[in-house]
């Protein structure tokens, strides 16, 4: 119980000292997640909106795809990304394997998924809202996409944010295509499973302070969007 | 009852022709059934040009699905649908507009609902905006957020925001209903100054004071056809169908 104590203890005082390395995880945590959610964004969100407001053959069946993909095991995506990055693999030459690119990509495909998924069902409930409206205006079927994607602003940054946590809060993947390498692919949940193992669970323990911050902090921006779009009547 | 087709000189004919407008609407045959019920049962129909076309029956009768109908919403099952001899579609849509019961705002400012009918329909123009919220009586309220107004004030805005598509047709579904009166007064002074400008106004309404106060011909339907189609006055003072007689009598209409 005392080492439990002391464990908190110390990993407090190593948030509030947040020496070098500590920054440098939490730092590249960041730069992989944030730029795998940007990634995700970019495919997710014009494809949701496809898949949102356009009917053609095998949509169903995409839509089931998209939706099944959302649980895809992150140890699984390592494993296919792994050997896609591999000398071995198909995409061996790009020397990727370890590096931080490895691990967005990883992300990336983790989450894309889950942005098409959600931003469609976000787009389709509200283009379901103008349907009849926009088909008496005959409105182009880019200046309809262009209309929804503004007026589901906050519903597609919640989107986002959802996201963001799941990519920042995976291990599976990116420990596989990281390799967990000091310096340079170690990120906050990797430290955390390797310091854990080590018995520092000082330094795990600070880590899961910052990531439990991050998840607070993003589920504190949902809410506060939320309560945004509500107070400006844009809900 | 067979369709009376044979309009009185109205003073919406009168007002079309001072217009210009040449757009009379004819309809034959037309059907459409959700599953095995049929809604619109064989409806023929044929209205002049200008004035104020009220369309009036019991719920359920078909009402707004006919305007759906007539304004390319909602493709027919059978029948035809012509405005001036073209086919309903996207091309006689692009000349018409349409106000919901329940407006459906765009998730942005006042003027910026404005805005987006106005690009779309040719490019941006304020001061053709302004005037339109001057007209809806919302100048003063062009940032606010469109969904943060009232019924009657969305509703204005979703009048001004039809008519800045310049329409020669203006298809209404139950614009005043759950509107207090003086938005009411409102809305219906819009109507009256549309008219005014030479536009078509088809309507639905089950305000009988409302379509006398407005009407220059009624299309009564009744179980998805048109029961009776006469002169606004003709059809208030003597009513020719027995289910007009029994729904202006405040009787259930089965």
């Amino acid at each position: 119980m005392q080492d439990f104590a002391e464990a908190f203890r110390l990993a407090f005082q190593l948030v509030w000292q947040m020496d070098d390395e500590l920054a440098a995880i939490i730092g590249l945590s960041l730069r992989v997640s944030l730029t795998a959610v940007a990634i995700a964004a970019a495919i997710g969100l014009p494809l949701g909106a496809l898949l949102a407001t356009t009917r053609f053959r095998g949509r169903g069946g995409l839509l089931v795809l998209v939706n099944a993909l959302m649980g895809l095991p992150p140890v699984v995506v390592g494993l296919l990304v792994y050997m896609m990055l591999s000398n071995a693999g198909p995409m061996g030459f790009l020397q990727l394997l370890y590096t931080p690119t490895a691990m967005i990509i990883a992300q990336a495909i983790l989450i894309t998924p889950i942005v098409t998924a959600l931003s469609r069902q976000v787009l389709e409930d509200l283009n379901t809202e103008y349907a009849e409206q926009f088909a008496s205006l005959s409105v182009p079927w880019p200046a309809r996409v262009q209309a929804l994607m503004v007026d589901a602003r906050y519903g597609l940054l919640t989107v986002l944010l959802a996201g963001f946590g799941r990519a920042v809060a995976e291990v599976g993947a990116v420990i596989i295509v990281g390799g967990n390498i000091a310096h340079l692919t170690r990120v906050m949940t990797t430290a955390i499973a390797l310091e854990t193992s080590k018995g520092d669970l000082a330094l795990a323990l600070a880590l899961g302070i910052v990531l439990l911050a991050i998840a607070l902090s993003v589920n504190a921006a949902v809410m506060s969007l939320r309560l945004t779009a509500e107070r400006t009547a844009h809900a | 009852m067979p369709e009376r087709l044979a309009m009185d000189a109205t003073a919406g004919q009168t007002a079309a022709r001072d217009a210009g407008n040449q757009l009379p609407l004819q309809v034959s045959g037309l059907a459409w059934s959700a599953g095995s019920k049929r809604l619109i049962d064989g409806i023929d129909l044929r209205l002049e040009n200008g004035g104020v076309t009220v369309i009036m029956g019991p719920n359920g009768a078909g009402k707004s699905l006919l305007i759906r109908l007539l304004h390319g919403l909602v493709a027919p099952e059978a029948g035809e649908i012509a405005w001036n001899g073209q086919r309903t579609g996207e091309a006689t849509r692009a000349e018409q507009a349409m106000v919901f019961q329940k407006p459906v705002l765009l998730r942005r400012s006042v003027a910026a609902n404005i805005d987006f009918v106005l690009k779309l329909k040719g490019g941006a123009d304020p001061a053709r905006r302004d005037e339109l919220l001057a007209q809806a009586g919302l100048a003063d309220k062009a940032h606010q957020p469109a969904r943060a107004l009232s019924g009657g004030e969305q509703q204005r805005l979703a009048m001004v925001r039809a008519l800045a598509c310049k329409p020669q047709v203006l298809f209404l579904d139950e614009p005043t209903a759950s509107l207090d009166p003086a938005s009411t007064q409102m809305i219906e002074a819009m109507i009256a100054d549309a008219r005014m400008a030479g536009v078509k106004i088809l309507m639905v309404t089950h305000d009988a004071g409302q379509a006398r106060r407005l009407a220059h011909d009624i299309v009564f339907i009744h179980r998805g056809r048109v029961a009776e189609h006469t002169a606004a006055a003709t059809f208030f003072s003597k009513p020719a169908s027995t289910p007009a007689q029994d729904y202006l009598a405040g009787k259930i209409v089965l």
